[in-house]
């Protein structure tokens, strides 16, 4: 039938027209927009990859400020520490020096107290002595004025050596 | 077109694609059902197998069309 | 890429989604609509006269003899001289064409108008001494005397051929005409779009027509070229997005019924040849050793059965091509068949009760025919990037 015999006029025609929009759209349309889409293709995948490096980065960058941070933290940590430990030891030290003067100057002073004592004492002990011995001087010539006394004195005096 | 061979011949051609698209479409889908991450490979094979058996039949129908 | 393969399916959605999220067909309306019409008709078949009195006025004057669509469909769907858009009062309204005839004297040429929308080989055009006639929308010398229909040809009695001689004819005829515009279209659309690539500034997201069509021109590059050449895709992109849209844009527009529109461009075979044959001759001029091993000499089977399946192979060189012709001209003419048949029905009928179902199932095959024009479409390219890539396959197995 004549739908299936091709009609030499449209094979004409459409080769004609085939080629010339074959070529003219490769040159000036498919070319121009296959190139511009793979550029932007491309540009998105860099755009991509960058990102992906930047975040690496900020992220190595991260923890390399967090590993910086976390050593200057310690840092501060143990010089904290030293400073306390120094500031303890200073104390101790002082309280240590204190108490050593003050045992020292405590223990100069109950000396002192104590030789300052004895001397007083003894100068206590003389005075009382010299003050018993001119008491007993004094008792002793009163008692002794008499003859009878005396004897009677001189005799408990033997008495007393016998009972020794 | 009234009464011709032609026709009948063109009926029974179709018989064919139909019943061979209807296979290839159902057991595509069998297979996506059973698969259905490969459902993109699938579909573009389904169609190109499809157009194959078609291609056959419609050698059929241009047969008849001649007369 | 990493981009996981996108079936035709995806591409389907996206042209059908609009059409299909509606869901025309789940709609009880639709069905209703479609029984009472069906009702109706059956009730005015049956009630005879009275209901008649509102047959159409075209058929009206035939009425003598039932209405046969074949001849109309045949016409709508064969090329013709004009370009006819619908009927006046009774009077063709047809843009005419030039009409290009190479003669043993050399060219003659004319406007279609010159036959008075006669094709039927009565009205005689007499130019530069020359007498043609228009007969079934083919241009003869005209016989000197007119056949017993009135037609100036002579039909032989045995087989219905044509006696008379044909000059070579190369008319703008309607599909010429519809093929010339197309391209202006398609020109239009992609310098249009290669124009906003060229003018942007940096990596703009793409606007307009580039926004609708660069998907489309991805997916044919990733998905049928990528895929089925293999390595050497680049060099057949243009020519597959050529095929794709040459295709694509003309079943459309052969699907629109009004003037622009309705040419059966796709689904003429002449058409359909020029692709097919563009086609055989890539597919062949790339073919290398493997390729023409493959076809005379196929390695891996026993050597009785070798030179058998050179035969098959060297046939298949011509069958596939031709598969891809048959192809696209049977799936678009059987579209406008179907579409032409629906319509017809008001006539067959004689009643224009059937109308609703008539322009229903017409909607329905419309849908299904939009998208039809874009499987074809892909159908083609897809097909003849299989066939490069086996071409272009390299000696691996």
């Amino acid at each position: 039938m004549d739908i299936v015999t091709p009609g030499f006029g449209l094979l004409f025609w459409t080769t004609i027209t085939f080629m010339f929009l074959l070529f003219v759209l490769s040159k000036f349309a498919w070319k121009p927009i296959l190139n511009a889409v793979k550029e932007r293709e491309e540009a998105i995948d860099g755009a991509l990859e960058a990102a992906e490096k930047a975040k690496n980065d900020l992220m190595s960058l991260k923890s390399s400020n967090e590993d910086l941070l976390k050593e200057a933290r310690a840092e501060r940590e143990q010089i904290l520490r030293e400073a306390r430990e120094i500031k303890e030891n200073t104390i101790s030290e002082a309280k240590e020096l204190a108490k050593e003067e003050a045992s020292k100057v405590l223990d100069s002073a109950r000396e002192q107290i104590n030789n300052e004592k004895l001397a007083a004492m003894t100068e206590v002990k003389n005075q009382a002595a010299k003050l018993a011995i001119d008491m007993a001087e004094k008792v002793l010539r009163s008692e002794l004025k008499d003859p009878a006394s005396q004897e009677k004195m001189v005799n408990r005096a033997m008495d007393e050596v016998k009972l020794n | 077109m009234t009464g011709s061979i032609a026709a009948l011949g063109a009926g029974l051609a179709v018989i064919g694609i139909g019943i061979g698209i209807g296979q290839i479409g159902g057991h595509a889908m069998d297979a996506i059902a059973r698969n259905p991450e490969a459902t993109s490979k699938i579909s573009s094979n389904m169609i190109i197998t499809a157009a194959l058996v078609e291609g056959a039949g419609l050698f059929g129908i241009v047969v008849s069309l001649l007369k | 890429m990493g981009q996981e393969t996108v079936g035709f399916s995806r591409f389907g959605e996206y042209l059908c989604s609009a059409i299909l999220k509606r869901q025309i067909l789940k709609n009880p309306i639709f069905f209703f609509l479609l029984f009472l019409s069906v009702s109706l008709i059956i009730q005015a078949k049956g009630d005879g006269p009275e209901i008649k009195s509102v047959e159409l006025e075209g058929v009206s004057s035939k009425n003598e003899s039932p209405y046969d669509p074949t001849e109309d469909i045949m016409h709508h769907i064969s090329d013709s001289y004009g370009w006819h858009l619908f009927d006046w009062k009774g009077h063709s309204i047809s843009v005419p064409l030039p009409v290009i005839l190479f003669t043993e004297k050399g060219l003659v040429t004319f406007m279609s108008s010159s036959f008075h929308h006669d094709h039927e080989g009565k009205h005689v055009v007499e130019t530069q001494g020359y007498r043609f006639v228009n007969y079934h929308e083919k241009i003869y010398y005209a016989s000197s005397s007119p056949n017993n229909h009135g037609a100036f040809v002579s039909v032989s009695k045995e087989s219905h051929a044509i006696e008379n001689n044909q000059p070579i004819d190369i008319s703008i005829t309607k599909n010429v005409a519809s093929l010339l515009l197309s391209v202006i279209l398609i020109l239009w659309l992609f310098l249009s779009m290669a124009r906003f690539y060229k003018n942007q500034d940096g990596h703009s997201s793409p606007k307009g027509v580039a926004s609708f069509m660069e998907p489309i021109v991805v997916f044919v590059r990733d998905e049928i070229a990528k895929n089925n050449i293999g390595r050497h895709y680049n060099r057949f992109v243009p020519l597959l997005l050529t095929f794709f849209f040459f295709i694509w844009i003309n079943n459309v527009l052969g699907l629109i019924p009004i003037f622009p529109g309705g040419a059966n461009l796709t689904g003429n075979i002449a058409v359909t040849m020029v692709l097919a044959l563009v086609v055989m001759v890539v597919t062949n001029l790339n073919g290398n050793k493997n390729y023409w091993s493959h076809i005379f000499w196929m390695p891996g089977v026993p050597v009785a059965v070798k030179p058998l399946l050179a035969v098959v192979e060297f046939i298949g060189i011509f069958t596939k091509p031709f598969s891809l012709m048959i192809r696209l001209f049977a799936n678009i003419t059987a579209g406008h068949i179907i579409v032409l048949s629906l319509i017809s029905l008001i006539f067959i009928f004689e009643t224009v009760l059937v109308s609703p179902v008539s322009v229903l199932l017409t909607l329905f095959i419309s849908v299904l025919e939009i998208l039809v024009t874009a499987l074809q479409a892909y159908i083609f390219t897809l097909l003849t990037a299989l066939y490069i890539g086996a071409a272009l396959q390299e000696e691996h197995h």
